[in-house]
C-alpha cells in the first residue's frame, strides 16, 4: 500500500514537472538544492552548495526509496547511527577575512583533512564496535582512508565540549588526508541528479579544486530509532563550500588610495560552466546571493554622498546608482531582521524555474566602485602554536585574542551583573605527544592566573601509550573585557616502535586541530519572510541556532626518527659479533693444549726446509687432516718468510691488475 | 713481555698484536702522526662530488615564473627605499612602515616585532642547553629597540603546518644600496608568491632590523617565535612606548606559521669589477661547527650554476692560495695521480694543481670556521632551532652601476631564490637524506664524516698506546728498583711495595688537580666581567695572574704533588707515570670534543698530540749531552712555546690576516667572542688544552 502510494507520487512528480505538492510534504521523499554565493572582503567569492534529501521514517514510508541514497539508508540501519557528520577539507578557513560569526562559517569551516563524528543509538558497550564498522563502511564508500580512524588511538569520545547533550559520540580526525575528486565523485553519486543536471552541474573539477578552501560535508540526522518522539525520518544534508578567486582581467593589484576594486564575477567565470536548469527531481532549486551586514552598511555610506539612499533601493534592485549590479533580477529579496540594528544583511533569491539549456542561468555580479568592508568575526580569535625546540620536549599554546568588539557581550551577563564569556576548548592529542595536563597555565592579559579563577569545568582523559589519545575538554569563564588569553600545556615527545613509524616519518607528526567553541554565543539569521514562503531548506538551516565554532591550526611536531637503515647495520654488526664469538668459542673448545704442545715438540725435533713444509702441507691436504703448523725455528725467519710471501702475492696482484685490469 | 720465552704458551693473537704495538710505540706513534697529517692533506683529493640526495627536491624542474612585472614593482620599491630620507622621516614614518605597507599591498599579512638587543652574557652553566627565553637588558634606552617587519603568505591550499623563511637583514637607520637590493629581491619573490597556486608551505619574510647586528635581530625574532614569554611584566614599558608618533596603529600581534622547513638569508654586496660573472657566496657554518643539510647547499649551488649562471664560492683562506709548500705538495699529488693513471686508467684520483690548492684553502677555512664555533652569519641562529639555513650573499658587480641595468640583478637573484623555495616547497619531509657532518672543499665537492674521521683517528691512535707503554715501562722500572731496594735490608719500604701498583694515583691526582684548575680558569672571566669593565689588556693580564694564583693556591691546599722541590727518590722516577696519565687525559678530552665539535678536536689534536708525545724532562736531555737529546730538548721547548694558547692564537692570526695591527689585548677579545657565541671551543681550550699544556710544562721541568 505504502509502496503503491510512493510510486504514484513519484509519477505525479514527474508529470507535474517541478510543481511541488505542498501538502503531505512530510510524508514523501524530498530533495532540494541551493547555492549561496557571497562576495568576500579579500576579493574572493564564497560558493556554498547545499543539497538536502529527506525521507520519512520507515515505519510509515517503508524501505523503498526513489531519491534517498540507498547506501546511506543501509548504513544508518546497520550501525544505528543517530547523527553523523563527515567532512573532507582542503585548505584553511580564513576566519579573519571570511568571517567566523555567521551560520555558514560556524557550520562549514572544518579542519584540514577528514573529520568524522557520529552518535549511535546502541548500548554503551557496542558503540566502539559500531564506530569501527562505520569507519570501514565509509572508507569504502568515499574512497578515503577513514578506516584509520578505527584504531582506538585515533578516536576519542568527547563529553560535552564538542557537542552539548550528546551521548555515545565518537570523534576522529585525519589531518593529513589528501582530498581530491576521488572523494567528490562518490559524494556526488548520493545526489539524485549527480552532477548531470541542476546546480551540481557547476562543479567543474579543476575550478573547484583551484579554490582557496574546499570542504565537502555530509551531515546525517536520523530519528528512525526514536520510538517515543514524533519521528521525522532521515535527513541527509550535503554541502560543498568553496572559496574561489575570480579571474581578474588586467592588473587588479594596483591600489589607489588604499581601496581596491573588487573583481566582478559570474557563475561562468567562477566555475567555467553555466546552469542549464534545475535538477528535475528537486522540489526547490534556488541560487542566493548574500550581502553581509557590513557590506550593506558600507554600500549605504558610499552611495549616500550622491543620492538619498535607502535599503529599499537595494531591495528593489534599481542598480543605477549602486556600487554593484547583478545581471538577473531576483525573485525576492530577504532582509535579516536584526532587532536592534538599522542595517541588516540581505539575501537575493533567484529561482532556476525558468532556465533551460537554451537559456542557461549565468548570474553576473559587477562591481562599479571600490568597496571595502569586513566580515563579522568571532568574539575571540584563536590560534595555536608550538613552543620550544629540540627533540625532547615542547609546549602547546592556544592563544585567544579579542577582536575588540563588545557587542557579543550583551548576551552573556551572568547573575551578578558581571559580563562574562564562556569558551570551551576541545583538544585531542595523539599518545606519542605526552601532554602533562597538570602543567596547564592560563595567562589573562599577560598575567598568570590560577586555574580556579578561570576554569569552570574540565574533563581530561590522559593518553595511554598505544591505546588511546589524550583528550582535554576545558570550559573557561572569561571576563568580557579580556584582551588576550593564552593556555599553555607542556609535553614530552615519545618514542615509537620502529614499525609504528609511517613511511614519511621525517615529516613530523600531526596534532589535530583543537576546537574552540563559544556555547553561549549563538549565531543565526532571523529572516523577514512570510511563513508560507519558508520552503527552502537552506534558509531554515540558516535560521537554526548554532554555537560559534573555531578550529585552530593543525600542528606539526617533529619527533626523533631512527635511522631507517639501522636494521641493516644492526644485522651486520650482530652477525659479526656472533661470528667472532662462536669462532673463538669453538676454537677454545676444540683445542687440546697438552696434545698441541706434545706435537710441537715432536715436530721441532724434525728438521724441515721450505720444501718439506710444502710437502707436509700437501700430504695433510690429501689426507684431509688439519695441518699442524711447524714450530718456527726463529721469529725473524718467520717474519722474513711472511714478508716474502706477502710481497709475492702483492706483486702477482699488481701484475694481474696491470696486464688484464 | 715482548721477549717472552717461546716455550711459554702464546697469548691470543689480538693481545700479541697489542703488545707488539705497545713495545714499538715510538715508531708506531711517529708513523701514525705522520699518516694523520698526510691524510689530512690528502682530504681534498678524496673529496667527492656533491649530488642531490633527496629526490623530492627536483631543483630546476620548473621554469622560473618570476616575471618582469614583479621585478619592476620591486624596482620601484628599491627606489623608494634608497630615496627614503632617514633624517626627516624617521620621526613620522619609519622604513619599517614602508616595508609593511608594501607587504600589505601585495596581499600578505604583516606584523612588527619589537626587540631589545640582548647582551650576550657568558653563562658557563648554559652551554649546552637549548636556547632559552632571553632576559631583556635592564638598562636599555627607550629609543634603542629594533623593529623587525615580518610578512606572511599563507599557502592557498596548504594546511599551514610548515613554513619557509626568507631573511633580509637591513639597517633601518641607514640602509645601504646592497641592503635595499636584498629587500628588493625579497619583494619580487613575495609579489610572485602571493599569486602562485603551487605553494604548499607558508612563506615568512623577515626584514630584520640590523641596527644592533644581523644576528641579534634574527635571534630575537626566533626566540619570540619559539619560546615566547607570556608574562608581560617587562613588556608593558615597551608597549606604552610603542610608536607614539605614528598615527597608524601598528600590528603588533605576533604572527606565526608552523614549523620551519628551511631558511634563506639573502644579502647583496658590492662585488669587484674584475669578476666576469656575478658571484654567489655561500655561508653555512652555524654555532659549534653545525652545518645545514648538504642538500640545501646542493640545491642552491645547482640552481645558481645551472639556472642563473652565477659563480658560486665558499669561503677560503686566502693566505694559503700562494704558499710555496702547498703548491709543491699539489704538484706531488698531481704527479702521483698521473703515474697511477698511467698504470691503470681507472685509477682516477689525480687532481690538478690549482684544484688541489683551492680545495685545501677552502677545506682549511671550513675547518677553521667550524672549529671556531662562531656562526658565520644570521643563518646560525636557525640551526639552534634545528632549522636548516644558509646565507646567500650575491656579490654583484652591477650594484655600482645599478642605475643602468636595474632589473637584471633583481631578476637573477629573484629567480634563484624562487627556484630554491620551489624545491624546498616540494619537500614532503624535512631535510634528512643528505649529510649533516661534512667539510666542503669547493661548492660542489665535500668530504663526508667517514673520510675526515680518518686523520683524527690516526692522530689520536698513538695516545693510548704511548700511555700504556709508558705505564708498563714505569711499573717495570719501579718494580726493578724496588727489588733492588728490597734486597738492601737497610731501607725496606714496606708500604711502597704493597702499594706499588697504585703508584699511578699520585700522577692521577696531579692531573686531576690541573684539570680542576682548568675548570676554574674557565669560570674566571665570568667573574671578571661581573666585577669590572676595563680594557681588554687589563682583563687579559688579570685573568692570567688570577689563573696562576689559583694554581698556586690549589697546589697549597690539595697537596704538594706539583711542587718540584720536595720529592723523594721514588717520586722522581714518576715523570713517565705523569706523562702517561696526562696523555690518557688528553686522549679522553680530544675524543669527547670530537663528538661535540669535530673540527676543534681535529685542530686541537694537531697541536696537542706532538706536544704530549714529545714531552720529556729537560734535565734528562741535558744530562745525556748528545746531539739527539739536544734536538729533542729544543723541539720540546719550541712546541711548548707554540702551543701556549695566546701564542697559538697570534700565530693563527698572523697566518690568516697578518700581524700588522695585532695587539696584545686581541686575545682577550677573541676569547670574549668565543664565550658570547657559546662556543664549545672555549671550554675545550680551558679544560683540555690548557691543563695539558701545564702538565707538559710540568713534565719538562721535572727534576731528574
Amino acid at each position: 500500500m505504502v509502496r503503491l502510494r510512493s510510486i504514484l507520487l513519484f509519477l505525479l512528480l514527474f508529470k507535474s514537472f517541478g510543481s511541488i505538492i505542498a501538502e503531505e510534504e512530510d510524508q514523501i521523499e524530498q530533495f532540494s538544492e541551493a547555492l549561496l554565493l557571497r562576495p568576500l572582503p579579500d576579493r574572493k567569492v564564497l560558493a556554498h552548495f547545499h543539497f538536502e534529501s529527506k525521507v520519512p521514517p520507515t515505519r510509515t514510508h517503508g524501505s523503498h526509496h526513489h531519491l534517498f541514497p540507498k547506501s546511506i539508508y543501509q548504513l544508518v540501519h546497520k550501525f544505528r547511527v543517530r547523527e553523523m557528520e563527515l567532512s573532507f577539507t582542503q585548505g584553511r578557513w580564513n576566519y579573519a577575512h571570511w568571517g567566523g560569526y555567521d551560520p555558514i562559517s560556524s557550520r562549514n569551516a572544518k579542519p584540514p583533512g577528514v573529520e568524522l563524528w557520529a552518535t549511535f543509538d546502541v548500548p554503551q558497550h557496542q558503540v566502539d564496535a559500531s564506530w569501527r564498522n562505520l569507519t570501514h563502511a565509509l572508507s569504502g564508500l568515499f574512497c578515503a582512508s577513514i578506516n584509520f580512524l578505527e584504531s582506538s588511538t585515533a578516536y576519542s569520545s568527547p563529553q560535552w565540549s564538542f557537542k552539548s547533550f550528546a551521548t555515545n559520540i565518537r570523534y576522529g580526525t585525519l589531518p593529513r588526508e589528501a582530498v581530491c575528486t576521488e572523494n567528490l565523485t562518490p559524494w556526488l553519486k548520493l545526489l539524485p541528479c549527480r552532477d548531470k543536471a541542476g546546480l551540481s552541474a557547476l562543479m567543474d573539477r579543476p575550478s573547484i579544486y583551484r579554490g582557496f578552501y574546499h570542504s565537502q560535508r555530509l551531515h546525517l540526522v536520523s530519528n528512525e530509532f526514536d520510538l517515543a518522539a514524533a519521528s521525522s525520518g532521515m535527513v541527509l544534508e550535503q554541502t560543498l563550500t568553496v572559496v574561489l578567486q575570480p579571474v581578474t582581467l588586467g592588473s587588479g593589484m594596483t591600489s589607489s588610495a588604499g581601496s581596491i576594486q573588487q573583481p566582478s564575477w559570474s557563475l561562468s567565470s567562477l566555475f567555467g560552466r553555466k546552469v542549464s536548469g534545475r535538477c528535475v527531481l528537486s522540489h526547490a532549486s534556488n541560487v542566493y546571493v548574500q550581502l553581509e551586514l557590513d557590506l550593506v552598511s558600507e554600500l549605504k555610506t558610499t552611495s549616500e554622498t550622491q543620492q538619498q539612499y535607502d535599503v529599499e533601493n537595494l531591495i528593489s534592485q534599481s542598480w543605477s546608482d549602486m556600487s554593484f549590479e547583478m545581471s538577473e533580477s531576483a525573485v525576492r529579496v530577504i532582509q535579516e531582521a536584526n532587532g536592534f540594528q538599522k542595517e541588516s544583511s540581505l539575501l537575493y533569491e533567484f529561482s532556476l524555474e525558468n532556465f533551460s539549456d537554451s537559456r542557461p542561468f549565468d548570474l553576473e555580479f559587477r562591481w562599479k566602485r571600490p568597496v571595502t568592508w569586513s566580515s563579522q568575526l568571532a568574539p575571540l580569535q584563536a590560534h595555536r602554536f608550538l613552543m620550544g625546540s629540540g627533540n625532547e620536549r615542547g609546549a602547546i599554546a592556544i592563544s585567544l585574542k579579542s577582536v575588540g568588539r563588545s557587542e557579543y557581550a550583551k548576551s552573556s551577563v551572568n547573575d551578578e551583573g558581571r559580563c562574562s564569556l564562556r569558551v570551551d576548548v576541545f583538544q585531542v592529542v595523539p599518545w606519542y605527544v605526552k601532554v602533562y595536563y597538570h602543567t596547564l597555565k592560563v595567562f589573562l592579559d599577560e598575567r598568570l592566573h590560577s586555574l580556579a579563577d578561570v576554569v569552570e569545568r574540565t574533563n581530561v582523559s590522559p593518553s595511554e601509550d598505544k591505546v588511546s589519545p589524550g583528550l582535554m575538554e576545558i570550559a573557561l569563564r572569561l571576563p568580557c573585557d579580556v584582551h588576550s588569553v593564552i593556555l599553555t600545556l607542556e609535553f614530552d615527545k615519545g618514542f615509537l616502535h620502529i614499525d609504528e613509524y609511517p613511511p614519511d616519518a621525517n615529516q613530523g607528526f600531526d596534532i589535530p586541530s583543537a576546537l574552540i567553541r563559544f556555547p553561549e554565543i549563538k549565531t543565526k539569521m532571523d529572516l523577514f519572510e512570510d511563513k508560507s514562503a519558508c520552503k527552502s531548506p537552506i534558509l531554515s538551516k540558516l535560521q537554526e541556532e548554532s554555537p560559534v565554532l573555531w578550529y585552530t591550526e593543525v600542528l606539526l611536531v617533529p619527533l626523533t626518527t631512527p635511522d631507517f637503515s639501522m636494521p641493516y647495520n644492526v644485522i651486520t654488526i650482530t652477525c659479526t659479533v656472533f661470528a667472532l664469538y662462536f669462532g673463538s668459542l669453538l676454537n677454545a673448545l676444540r683445542r687440546r693444549v697438552e696434545e698441541e704442545e706434545r706435537l710441537l715438540k715432536s715436530k721441532a725435533a724434525k728438521p724441515s726446509g721450505p720444501i718439506g713444509v710444502l710437502l707436509s702441507k700437501l700430504s695433510a691436504k690429501l689426507r684431509g687432516n688439519p695441518l699442524e703448523p711447524p714450530p718456527p725455528s726463529s721469529s725473524s725467519k718467520v717474519s722474513y718468510k711472511l714478508i716474502l710471501r706477502v710481497i709475492l702475492v702483492a706483486g702477482i696482484a699488481a701484475a694481474w691488475q696491470y696486464f688484464y685490469g | 713481555m715482548a721477549d717472552a720465552e717461546p716455550a711459554k704458551a702464546k697469548p691470543r693473537p689480538i693481545i700479541r698484536l697489542g703488545l707488539f704495538l705497545i713495545s714499538h710505540s715510538f715508531i708506531v706513534s711517529v708513523a701514525c702522526c705522520a699518516a694523520g697529517v698526510f691524510a689530512l692533506l690528502l682530504l681534498p683529493v678524496l673529496a667527492k662530488n656533491t649530488y642531490i640526495s633527496e629526490n623530492a627536491l627536483m631543483p630546476g624542474s620548473a621554469s622560473p615564473m618570476l616575471s618582469n612585472d614583479d621585478v619592476s614593482r620591486a624596482r620601484m620599491f628599491v627606489n623608494k627605499v634608497v630615496s627614503f630620507d632617514f633624517k626627516t622621516d624617521s620621526s613620522s614614518i619609519g622604513i619599517q612602515d614602508l616595508v609593511a605597507q608594501h607587504i600589505t599591498d601585495l596581499g600578505g599579512e604583516v606584523n612588527f616585532h619589537k626587540f631589545l638587543p640582548q647582551a650576550n652574557k657568558f653563562n658557563p652553566l648554559h652551554f649546552f642547553s637549548s636556547p632559552d627565553q632571553g632576559i631583556a637588558q635592564e638598562n636599555y634606552t627607550y629609543s634603542s629597540y629594533g623593529i623587525n617587519t615580518v610578512g606572511f603568505i599563507r599557502a592557498p591550499r596548504g594546511d599551514g603546518k610548515e613554513a619557509i623563511v626568507l631573511v633580509t637583514p637591513y639597517n633601518s637607520v641607514k640602509t645601504s644600496m646592497g641592503e635595499a637590493l636584498s629587500l628588493g629581491i625579497a619583494h619580487s619573490i613575495f609579489s610572485l608568491l602571493t599569486r602562485v597556486t603551487w605553494l604548499a608551505k607558508d612563506i615568512i619574510w623577515l626584514a630584520a632590523d640590523s641596527q644592533h647586528g644581523e644576528y641579534a635581530a634574527v635571534a630575537a625574532w626566533l626566540r619570540e617565535y619559539h619560546t615566547p614569554s607570556f608574562d608581560g611584566s617587562g613588556r608593558s614599558l615597551f608597549e606604552s612606548n610603542a610608536s607614539p608618533t605614528t598615527g597608524r596603529k601598528r600590528p603588533n600581534d605576533f604572527l606565526r606559521a608552523g614549523t620551519m622547513a628551511a631558511a634563506l638569508v639573502i644579502k647583496v654586496t658590492d662585488g669587484s669589477e674584475i669578476a666576469e660573472r656575478d658571484v654567489l657566496n655561500l655561508y653555512a657554518e652555524a654555532s659549534n661547527g653545525q652545518m645545514p643539510n648538504l642538500d640545501l647547499i646542493n640545491v642552491v649551488n645547482y640552481l645558481a650554476v645551472n639556472g642563473q649562471r652565477l659563480r658560486v664560492k665558499v669561503e677560503k683562506l686566502g693566505s694559503l692560495l700562494d704558499s710555496w709548500w702547498l703548491r709543491s705538495l699539489a704538484e706531488l699529488f698531481h704527479k702521483l695521480g698521473t703515474v697511477a693513471r698511467s698504470l691503470n686508467p681507472q685509477w682516477n684520483f689525480g687532481i690538478s694543481v690549482a684544484e688541489y690548492i683551492e680545495g685545501t684553502a677552502t677545506l682549511a677555512s671550513s675547518l677553521y670556521n667550524q672549529a671556531l664555533g662562531v656562526p658565520t652569519g644570521p643563518h646560525g641562529v636557525f640551526r639552534d632551532y634545528q632549522v636548516d639555513a644558509i646565507t646567500m650573499e650575491i656579490s654583484a658587480k652591477r650594484v655600482a652601476n645599478y642605475k643602468n641595468r636595474p632589473n637584471e640583478l633583481l631578476l637573477q637573484g629573484g629567480r634563484l631564490v624562487e627556484g630554491v623555495i620551489r624545491s624546498v616547497n616540494n619537500l614532503l619531509e624535512k631535510f634528512h637524506q643528505s649529510f649533516f657532518l661534512y667539510l666542503l672543499t669547493s661548492p660542489n665537492k665535500f668530504v663526508s664524516v667517514g673520510v675526515y674521521m680518518i686523520p683524527f683517528a690516526l692522530l689520536v691512535a698513538p695516545l693510548p698506546m704511548v700511555a700504556a707503554s709508558l705505564f708498563a715501562d714505569s711499573t717495570r722500572r719501579i718494580s726493578g728498583m724496588e727489588t733492588k731496594v728490597a734486597s738492601s735490608p737497610a731501607s725496606s719500604d714496606i708500604p711502597a711495595i704493597s702499594f706499588r701498583s697504585w703508584r699511578w694515583l699520585h700522577a692521577a691526582k696531579t692531573v686531576f688537580i690541573v684539570h680542576f684548575w682548568g675548570a676554574i680558569v674557565t669560570l674566571l672571566p665570568h667573574f671578571l666581567s661581573l666585577v669590572q669593565d676595563s680594557p681588554p689588556l687589563t682583563n687579559l693580564l688579570s685573568w692570567i695572574i688570577l689563573s696562576a694564583f689559583t694554581l698556586l693556591i690549589l697546589q697549597a691546599i690539595l697537596g704538594s704533588s706539583l711542587s718540584l722541590l720536595h720529592m723523594n727518590r721514588t717520586q722522581v722516577m714518576e715523570w713517565t707515570l705523569l706523562k702517561s696519565v696526562t696523555i690518557a687525559a688528553a686522549c679522553t678530552g680530544l675524543c669527547i670534543m670530537s663528538v661535540i665539535n669535530f673540527a676543534t678536536a681535529e685542530l686541537g689534536a694537531l697541536m696537542l698530540v706532538p706536544m704530549c708525545l714529545m714531552a720529556r724532562p729537560l734535565m734528562l736531555d741535558a744530562k745525556a749531552k748528545t746531539l739527539k737529546s739536544f734536538i729533542r730538548a729544543a723541539c720540546n721547548v719550541v712546541l711548548i712555546f707554540l702551543v701556549f694558547p695566546p701564542v697559538a692564537y697570534y700565530l693563527w692570526k698572523g697566518a690568516l690576516v697578518g700581524l700588522d695591527n695585532a695587539r696584545v689585548g686581541d686575545f682577550w677579545n677573541w676569547v670574549e667572542s668565543l664565550w658570547t657565541w657559546n662556543s664549545a671551543t672555549y671550554i675545550y681550550m680551558c679544560m683540555v688544552h690548557l691543563p695539558c699544556w701545564v702538565l707538559c710544562v710540568h713534565t719538562l721541568v721535572y727534576p731528574c
